[in-house]
């Protein structure tokens, strides 16, 4: 078996010898005869005879040597590259043809490594972590709602911890990004950090080792415990230089010291798998003692025990949680946990679109190869007397045709190379990019897998837009080409049916894709076109930093200092101060009307905002009635809240709430003091549902983003407000203004990217289709050149000519059209989950996209039908 | 059809070959052909050219190597020895064509005493 390998690995080097071995077999066999005559000599011939002896016992030379060769490499090889060989020939004289070809391949192939690159990264591969198939997430309240009402409270996740049998471990993070911000003090500027709250087993459980250093321990996860910080990969590199000086040293984050156990493998991405597109730059250890009375404040994730089906661990939940609530009744709500694998809770939401955009970018392969059928096709017309005399001289139909599917397989190959390139450079910009918010985006790359899907589309894509050609050549008398000029009627027809059967299907594909894009296309436009509820031209915001010690009414008077001198700013038209913003992140409280009664399973919580008065100005959101808040208010003893118009009409139908109680869960009631317009929460996409406003000196906001509207470009804004913070908080960490426009383009950022990217992709299968009508009805003018002159000769005029390819293009679009048409009311059904706001067979999408299907068509006929009609019978007549 | 039998005429060759270079010790292919030609007292009717392929094909499997050398009257020749492994080989196959020609000269011997009775 060894000695089989090892011949067959020695008989395919040696195809790359083949001059040198030959030389040598050459210089061996010269030796032979020498020998041979030496001896024959000796037994007394003449040298004549010597010579002629050796000769007829060595038996034909050039036989031995094909022998030789034979032997010793693969004869399959050596036909391939004689076929490869005359490839480069025929190719290198066609250049255009090749170029064109490559071109189109490339793109194809590359779209479709991209695309697959992506799809693989966010639903295929598994996720980043050791047996991540083991990895639930667990989500409260089914998954719906704002993020406090999917969350736990700290109880519920120590009892269910402690008490379940399905898992190895069960562990938390705190998931409210931005309410763990810390200043970092001591290293260069001050620095805001945007830190992690994770529960002691939080590494263990994604198994996730340290690069340097070790995880949290147990003890440092405790009341009283000494402060301690992991650091992510990339924070060591920028702010330490990547020192592993570092473990064991502390850094000041709000003035406080905590001990750097460790850095983090750059591998683990946090934000990437649970916050896209926000930021995580070190960890710190929850004390659950500290949070305890926080509410709802922590996510649960499991590692389940092996063997553990997800559906087991969800049906002991199911009996375990209200087992656990009726053990505790202070816990206000009753806990219920939705389990998905954690990939399905990262990329199941994006499951449909990828599919969607995997299927876009399928379908241009396929319009790919039919456009380059096509073009063979055309070439294979042209080339008739060439195979017509190879034939003659020996070779054998399927030599031929083994010839053509060389000529596909290279330029496909050579079109992947230049795709492949592509790809990279398209998966290069994705993962480096940071206004496209997706999940795990950060690690796509062109992987062995990748490498590997291309190998087989490139083959595939190869034999398929090699089969047109060859089917033609395999029915056709090769022979009969030789006599004949490329004129034969029936072999012409054939041919004819044949590229219009594949311009009817590119102009079919063509108008799904233009469809599908279309109606992703209006989709975006009516979410782009929904009322947020605020104004996000002219309105930035930056993340401020003050030390109030935790009293309402210091804080309000920090507040009130810093809005007083930024007003006072030139070209600052309102500023106020939101613990959150729109789009970016949220919670939820109660709110209900005292005077009322609720059905008992009622949900009454509503997303909270706290804030200062001025926010509203600032953010450009509209009072409808009542009045803002005003600095006043703080000082009264009775609460104020403002609500928006879903919670106006939901608690107080038919009535104004103006001046009427609202009570929060568990306070005192506050008097509402206004009404304003519903406010976008967490997308675009989904309407919301009640709000609040409490003023900032009355409720414990969670951080602080000053917004400030203003015609100023942030770059003359950061450092002019800058300035005035850092006079009034030396400590005030350097941040940037980042226009609250950019929420809203994270928030339709994924949205945006498949539409562009499906888009993109019949903008392609259009440029396609145009190519092939114009391939194909050039062609039939080329081919009827005689049969138009006789027609002009016998009286019919440019006029008519022109209109009669015109006719005969549009019959060709307009039958792709009605195929295609069906073939779009059945994606576009499929796709109507993405859709929003539009009609699967919306009627302005099929008119627009068919419409323009024909223009294009008449653009791409009205070419050659002018050269028609440009033929000078006289001139048509005598050629040939 | 004629592919096994060609195999079978390779097989041969090839022991010889083998067992040539194992009773003579290095040999280039001219003397190699001539000692199977005079041993076989020309009763192999070979085509001494097609020794090469024979050669090289044991050489890719290993069984023998090659180096050019000098050879007694001076000519520059390439001279093939036997390796380790093709002497296990030649055992082998030797062992093999022992019991094959063995049993092939009983079996075609009770044929010929059929035929005379």
């Amino acid at each position: 078996m060894i000695d089989w390998m090892r011949q067959s690995l020695h008989r395919f080097l040696s195809f790359f010898h083949k001059p040198q071995l030959d030389q040598e077999l050459d210089a061996e066999m010269a030796a032979h005869l020498e020998f041979a005559i030496e001896e024959n000599l000796q037994h007394g011939m003449s040298p004549d005879e010597a010579r002629r002896q050796a000769l007829v016992g060595f038996g034909g030379t050039e036989q031995a040597k094909e022998h030789h060769r034979e032997a010793r490499s693969l004869p399959v090889l050596e036909i391939l590259s004689q076929d490869l060989r005359y490839t480069s020939r025929t190719l290198r004289r066609d250049r255009a043809f090749a170029l064109i070809s490559i071109l189109i391949l490339a793109l194809g192939i590359g779209a479709n490594i991209a695309v697959f690159s992506v799809v693989n990264t966010l639903l295929l591969r598994p996720l980043p972590f050791p047996d991540s198939q083991q990895l639930t997430w667990f989500a409260g309240s089914h998954g719906q709602g704002p993020l406090s009402g999917i969350t736990y409270n700290v109880g519920s996740y120590e009892e269910f911890r402690r008490h379940n049998q399905s898992f190895q471990e069960v562990t938390t993070f705190q998931p409210f990004w931005g309410s763990s911000e810390y200043n970092m003090t001591g290293h260069g500027e001050p620095q805001h950090v945007q830190a992690v709250m994770v529960a002691d087993n939080f590494f263990r459980t994604l198994a996730v080792q340290p690069a340097l250093g070790r995880i949290f321990l147990p003890t440092e996860c405790v009341k009283g415990a000494v402060p301690t910080v992991l650091m992510t990969h990339a924070f060591w590199q920028q702010q330490f230089s990547s020192d592993p000086a570092i473990v064991g040293q502390s850094i000041t984050l709000d003035n406080k010291a905590a001990t750097v156990v460790g850095v983090l493998p750059s591998s683990f991405d946090f934000p990437s798998v649970f916050w896209p597109g926000l930021r995580a730059d070190i960890f710190i250890p929850a004390v659950m003692d500290d949070i305890r009375d926080w509410g709802n404040t922590l996510v649960i994730l499991g590692r389940l025990k092996p063997g553990v089906s997800l559906a087991q661990a969800q049906a002991e939940a199911n009996v375990l949680l209200p087992q656990l609530k009726a053990a505790h009744p202070e816990w206000f709500m009753e806990y219920t946990a939705d389990m998905t694998s954690l990939k399905d809770y990262v990329s199941g939401k994006l499951r449909r679109s990828l599919i969607v955009l995997w299927c876009a970018v399928g379908l241009i392969l396929l319009i790919v190869c039919v456009n380059l059928s096509d073009l063979l096709l055309a070439r294979l017309a042209s080339r008739n007397k060439e195979f017509a005399v190879r034939n003659a001289l020996g070779a054998s139909r399927g030599r031929l045709i083994r010839q053509l599917l060389t000529e596909s397989l290279a330029l496909s190959c050579a079109g992947a190379l230049l795709g492949v390139g592509l790809a990279y450079a398209v998966t290069y910009y994705l993962a480096h990019q940071g206004s496209i918010v997706l999940p795990l985006l950060s690690s796509v790359r062109v992987d062995g897998t990748a490498l590997a899907w291309t190998l087989a589309i490139t083959l595939v894509v190869g034999v398929l837009f090699g089969i047109a050609p060859g089917l033609i050549l395999s029915g056709a008398n090769v022979q009969e080409n030789l006599k004949d000029a490329g004129r034969g009627l029936s072999e012409g027809r054939k041919h004819d049916v044949m590229r219009s059967a594949l311009v009817v299907s590119e102009v079919a594909l063509s108008l799904v894709l233009l469809v599908g894009a279309g109606l992703l296309m209006r989709s975006f436009l009516r979410i782009l076109d929904v009322e947020l509820g605020f104004q996000p031209s002219h309105a930035a915001a930056s993340t401020i930093n003050y030390d109030d010690g935790n009293d309402g009414a210091k804080r309000g008077v920090i507040l009130q200092e810093i809005l007083r001198q930024v007003i006072a700013l030139p070209g600052i038209e309102a500023a106020g101060v939101a613990d959150m913003l729109p789009l970016d992140r949220n919670r939820s409280w109660g709110l209900l009307n005292p005077s009322r009664s609720y059905a008992k399973d009622e949900n009454l919580s509503a997303i909270v905002r706290i804030v200062t008065p001025g926010y509203l100005d600032a953010m450009g959101i509209r009072l409808t009635a009542g009045r803002d808040f005003s600095w006043q208010d703080a000082a009264n003893t009775e609460g104020v809240v403002i609500i928006n118009e879903t919670g106006a009409r939901r608690h107080w139908p038919g009535k104004s709430p103006i001046g009427r109680l609202a009570r929060g869960m568990g306070k005192d009631p506050d008097r509402v003091v206004g009404v304003v317009a519903d406010v976008r929460i967490s997308s675009l996409e989904t309407s919301p549902g009640s709000e609040m406003y409490l003023l900032a000196t009355e409720a414990s906001p969670e951080g602080s983003e000053l917004v400030v509207r203003s015609k100023l470009p942030p770059d003359v804004l950061t450092p002019m407000v800058m300035s005035t913070l850092r006079k009034l908080n030396p400590a005030q960490p350097a941040t940037v203004f980042r226009p609250v426009q950019t929420l809203v383009d994270h928030s339709v950022s994924p949205r945006r990217f498949f539409v562009m990217l499906v888009s993109i992709f019949a903008g392609l299968g259009l440029i396609l289709a145009a190519l092939g009508i114009y391939g194909v009805i050039s062609y039939s003018v080329t081919r009827q050149t005689q049969e138009i002159g006789i027609r002009m000769a016998l009286g019919a005029t440019a006029g008519h000519v022109l209109l009669g390819v015109l006719s005969k293009t549009l019959r060709l679009a307009m039958l792709g059209i009605g195929l295609g048409a069906i073939a779009s009311f059945a994606v576009a059904r499929w796709i109507s989950s993405l859709l929003f706001r539009t009609e699967p067979a919306d009627p302005a999408t099929f008119g627009i996209m068919i419409f323009l299907l024909i223009a294009v068509a008449c653009a791409a006929g009205f070419f050659p039908a002018r050269r028609a009609s440009g033929i000078d019978p006289m001139v048509a007549l005598r050629n040939d | 059809m004629s592919e096994s039998k060609l195999d079978l005429l390779q097989g041969t060759l090839d022991l010889m070959v083998l067992q040539t270079l194992a009773a003579l010790g290095p040999l280039h292919g001219y003397g190699i052909a001539r000692r199977i030609e005079q041993v076989s007292g020309n009763a192999v009717l070979l085509n001494q050219g097609t020794i090469y392929a024979s050669l090289v094909r044991l050489q890719q499997r290993g069984w023998i190597s090659a180096e050019w050398g000098t050879s007694s009257n001076n000519r520059k020749a390439k001279f093939y020895s036997l390796t380790k492994k093709g002497r296990k080989q030649l055992s082998e196959d030797t062992a093999y064509w022992q019991r094959l020609s063995g049993v092939m000269g009983r079996v075609l011997s009770m044929q010929d005493e059929g035929e005379t009775k």
